[in-house]
Parts: C-alpha cells; structure tokens; sequence
C-alpha cells in the first residue's frame, strides 16, 4: 500500500477494513489455501459417518470376531480390525473425536493464554514477571510423562463418581482438561509480547487518558489489535494438541475404547503391521495429513497477518 | 558469573521442590494404594490388618506429612523400593538412565547436525529449490506423530526389507558394539527426524537473519571465502537464539524417547517411566518423573550459561 506523498491524492480505492485485506493477501496465499482446502476435505470425511452408517447399515462399535481383519468389501469398504470393527466408520468416527478435542482443547487453552499475556503485557511490574515465570516453568517440565500421570489419575479420588469416572465422556474432557493445563504457553507468551508492544502506542494512552477502564481498553483497544498474532498461535496450537491427544490415546492413556480416536485405533500397533499394515498406516496418515494442514494454514496466516512481509 | 549461576541454581532447586511435591501428590491420586495390592494379592487379609498396615506405612497421615517423610528420606538417597522390581529404585534407575543416554545423545546428536547442515543450506539461498525442499522436510518432521513414525520404520526396515531389528537392545548370545547399534539405529533415527524439524526452521531463520547483517557484508568485503564467512561469522551468531530452542526442547526430546523406547522395545528411562505408572510402582515412578524434571530444569540452565560463552556481549555477572 502506498501512501500518498503529494497532497492533492483522489482516493480511487474504496477503503477496507483490516480483517478484508488480511483476507484478501491469505487468499493469494497458495500453500495456505491448499491447506484450507485439505482440511475441508478433512473435515468433510468425517463428517461423511452419519450418511455412510445410514447407507451401508455400517457402524464404528460392532464387534465381529467371525470377520477379524476382513479385506476390503463391499460392505466394510476399507476392511474390519482386529475386533471386526469397520475400519471406515471407525475412521471417521475417530477423525470427529481428535479433532474435537484438538479444537475444544485449543480454544480451552487460548483463553487461558490470551487471559495470562493481557494480564501479564498490559499490568506489567511483578505480576508480569510471576506469570511469566510461571509460565517458563510450565513450559520447563517434562510434558509426555505428566500428561501420563494425569491420565491415570483415579477420578473417584477426586470425588467424581463411580459411574462418570468409567463413561465414555469423562475419557473425552479428561484428555481436553489435561491438555489445556499444558498448552496455553505458547498463547500466552506470544499475547503478552503484542500487548506489551501495544501498550507504549499514542491509541493506547489516548484511551487511558480519556478515563478509560482497564478493561475497556483491553477489549476495545488491545484484543482487537493483538488478533493477528494470537490468532496464529491458536492455529499453530491446534496442530500440537492434536499430536498429544493422539500420542495419549495411543500409550492407553488418553480417548479410552470403545470410543475411536486416530490415536487409539493404533493401540496394538504391533500386531497391526504384521496382520493388516494399512491398519497401522492409515490411522497415523490422517494424523500426520491434518496436523501438515495445521501447520500449513499456520505459516499462511502469519504472513497475511504480517505487515513486514511482501 | 558465579553469582548469577547461584541465583539460578536456587530458582531450579525451588522449581524442583514445587514439582516433587506436585507429583508426590498426583502420584497419591494413581488408582488403588500399596495396601489394596497387597489385599489382591491376599485375600486373606483382614480390613483390621490392612489398617494396621496403613498406620505401620503412615498412609493414614495426612499428605502433607507423608510427603516431609520422603522427603527427608529422598535428600538421604533412599528413594524406596520398586514394587514390581523388588529392588531399590536407584538400582532400577541406574540401567535405564545408561540406556536413554545412548539413545538421546544420538538422537540429539543426529538433529542437531542435520538441522545446522540443512538448515544452513536452506538460509543460503531464500526461496530456491532447495529451501522449498529443507523447509517441506521440516514441515512434515514438526507434524509427524512420532509413535506412527516409528511404526511405519518397523513396518519399512524391519518387517519388509528386513535390515534392522524391530526392537530390543541386542540378539540373544550376542552383544558386539555391531550388534547394539544395529539396534539403536532405527529408534536413533526415529527420534532425530522427529526432533529434527523444529530444529531446522530455528536455525534457518537465525542464518537468515545473520547472513543480513553487517559484520557478514564486512566478511565478505574483506574477501573471506563463503565457506569460513558462513562457518566463521554467521553460523557462531546463529546459534544464539538456536541454543535456546534446543535447550527448552530437552522436554520434548525426553517425551520422544519415551515413546520411541516403548515402541523400540528398548528398557530405557522413558519406558521405565510408562511402565510404572502402568504398573502402580508408586515409588519408581515418583523417582523417574523427578529425574526428568530434573535432567530438563537443568538443561535450561546450562543454555543460559551457554549465551555467555557464545555471545561475548551477554554478561552474566
């Protein structure tokens, strides 16, 4: 964009907003478009469970142990598992779990971050050095094992009940709570280092002269402008959180059968790549294509979100 | 110098008691308790012995206290006993510690190197064919989850093409230098690529942003050749902000030889970790995840001490 040096400039653009133009340099974006557009494919075979069990009459629980391992047919399109279960369904099934935890878990954890780096950036002074310390520490600790341990913990111990500690659900938001204990640093550090950069602006002190509250110029003034950047840290976020669910509910510890996720369809990975290797591949490939398209879309985001590139 | 590294040693000692108390806790939270395994295992037992027991173990006390008492017996040495073991949890630790050695320094080792050549070459020319090549390879390193990458190496080196062993430390009756590393390659390999990535974009960006700078334009005006204004000039400033990354990755790293070792078969620390809380080792576990803790607080450490070393201007006093 350049701006106009003489003084008689005629304004042929109409002008746009912020947010249009962010859109705008995305869109001319190739790798970050492809990734969009993989993640719709994504996100669209997941979704295709609902018609595809309705269709074959197919569904991601039922056991079969006369059918282990079946090829491909034309009922079990992509073949059973080792249980006779629906490989496709299961697929499918499995997708909408992780990446219903990577988004539930992401957004968790952003909240907490973005709360942690407005706090920190704009109060500043010793309550920005102890969050940010404690935020290092966080960052600091050995993640796998304690999230192992999180995951075993006994939740009648805690004071849930018998019946909740065992269903399916308290296996879905424990997996969720445990991750956004974790993952909201890389959030929080990157908040506090745009509200910090914000806070010495003209606006800014314009807007605290004017009378105007703490949490008025957060939200009126710093969340708007720190956007960008937070936005592309959530991105890059989802892509690790969908990895550690993953991980988790492979080691036994994470999304519990009978419920699918891609992690836990490859818990007896052993026994898969001798018995039926696209078992022990297919899972992992949907893994690794998503969190690639994550990844992808990330890096895109930053460089239309980012004034200095171009 | 000395001052600031006493400041930090107090900061990571502090860090350190927090955490074992933390974990102390959550440990406490495991399913079941040492006294309901000993009742599974004997049916015999009486609800009045079991309570004697208790009282005998001071598991009745509260977790404040119970936690002072290790404590105190933790600083002394005596971490306890390995339930599933039998034997003391140092003893038990110390064979693992070796075996996870071996496999980080190499995996380590194999990233680092790998991320300063790619990444360099990568730096070299922005935006040329090669760049695109380094900057996809660490793309999919980032985002490859490391047990499916494992999986797929078994599935490749050891099942098909049957080059490597799919797991283990070394053939039964076998126990030659050849022979253990035939079988640390494939884990090696697994936990250096997946490490690898991140490395790679970090020092690619640093290179890039140094090869800018003017003491290389000097370098170059003075007729240095590329080779020693890269190795000499750039890559030394580079590795500021890369030591960093790889000194906070020490987490990760352990995270990946944990899996790596449990997919590898290979009876290392991480494993050991898993299998005891698998296990209910109460003891064993407490141990290994404090070590951990331990191992990446300090790793953290000798990166700030490493800032000084390489970049004159950074004084520690």
């Amino acid at each position: 964009m350049s701006a106009g040096v003489g003084m008689a400039v005629v304004a042929t653009d109409a002008p746009i907003s912020p947010w249009r133009l962010r859109l705008r340099r995305f869109r001319r974006q190739r790798m970050g478009m492809a990734a969009l557009g993989l993640l719709v494919l994504i996100v669209l075979f997941c979704l295709a469970a609902w018609p595809v069990q309705a269709w074959l009459g197919v569904d991601p629980t039922t056991t079969d142990l006369l059918g282990r391992f079946d090829p491909p047919g034309p009922v079990h399109l992509l073949g059973t598992d080792d249980a006779g279960r629906d490989v496709l369904m299961r697929l499918m099934v499995g997708g909408q779990v992780s990446l219903l935890v990577g988004l539930i878990a992401t957004l968790a954890g952003a909240v907490v971050g973005v709360a942690v780096g407005v706090a920190a950036g704009y109060l500043g002074g010793r309550l920005d050095s102890a969050l940010m310390r404690f935020t290092d520490g966080v960052l600091a600790l050995p993640l796998l094992p304690l999230l192992i341990v999180l995951g075993a913990l006994d939740l009648t111990k805690l004071g849930f009940s018998q019946e909740f500690a065992r269903s399916g659900a308290a296996g879905f938001w424990r997996v969720v709570v445990v991750i956004t204990l974790f993952d909201w640093t890389a959030v929080a550090r990157v908040v506090r280092a745009a509200t910090l950069a914000l806070k010495g602006r003209e606006f800014v002190t314009s807007a605290r002269a004017s009378g105007g509250s703490a949490w008025y110029v957060v939200l009126a003034h710093i969340l708007p402008n720190v956007a960008g950047p937070m936005i592309v840290a959530i991105t890059l976020t989802v892509g690790r959180v969908i990895l550690l669910e993953s991980v988790l509910s492979f080691l036994g510890y994470g999304i519990v059968p009978p419920t699918p996720s891609w992690g836990n369809m490859l818990n007896n990975a052993q026994e898969l790549t001798i018995q039926a290797p696209m078992l022990a591949v297919l899972p992992g490939l949907f893994i690794f294509l998503t969190v690639i398209a994550v990844n992808l879309l990330g890096d895109g985001l930053r460089q239309a979100f980012d004034p200095r590139t171009e | 110098m000395s001052r600031f590294l006493l400041s930090r040693l107090w900061q990571t000692l502090l860090v350190l008691l927090v955490m074992s108390f933390v974990i102390y806790g959550l440990i406490g939270l495991m399913p079941g308790d040492p006294i309901d395994l000993m009742m599974a295992s004997n049916p015999g037992m009486t609800p009045e012995a079991a309570a004697r027991l208790r009282a005998i173990y001071g598991l009745d006390q509260p977790l404040l206290l119970r936690y002072l008492h290790w404590l105190q017996a933790a600083v002394q040495g005596d971490l306890g006993y390995s339930r599933v073991h039998a034997r003391p949890v140092l003893e038990v630790m110390g064979p693992a510690l070796w075996q996870t050695t071996k496999l980080m320094l190499g995996g380590f080792t194999l990233a680092v190197l790998l991320s300063l050549v790619l990444g360099t070459l990568a730096a070299l020319r922005p935006g040329g064919w090669l760049d695109g090549a380094v900057s996809t390879l660490a793309l999919a390193g980032v985002s490859v989850p490391v047990f499916w990458l494992a999986l797929i190496f078994i599935l490749v080196f050891a099942q098909t093409l049957r080059w490597l062993p799919a797991g283990g430390v070394s053939n039964v009756g076998d126990g030659s230098l050849a022979d253990v590393l035939r079988h640390l390659l494939l884990p090696v390999l697994t936990l250096a690529l997946s490490t690898a990535g991140q490395f790679v974009r970090y020092v690619r960006a640093a290179m890039v942003d140094v090869l800018r700078m003017d003491h290389v334009r000097t370098a170059r005006a003075k007729g240095a050749g590329e080779g020693r204004v890269v190795r000499a000039h750039a890559l030394r400033n580079a590795m500021i902000p890369v030591v960093t990354v790889v000194a906070l990755s020490f987490g990760t790293l352990f995270g990946g030889a944990l899996i790596t070792e449990t997919m590898f078969a290979q009876p290392g620390l991480g494993k050991m970790i898993y299998d005891s809380i698998l296990g209910n080792d109460y003891n064993l576990a407490l141990a290994g995840l404090l070590f951990a803790t331990l191992v990446t607080l300090a790793s953290n450490v000798l990166a700030d001490l490493a800032y000084g070393w390489l970049d004159p201007r950074i004084s520690l006093a």
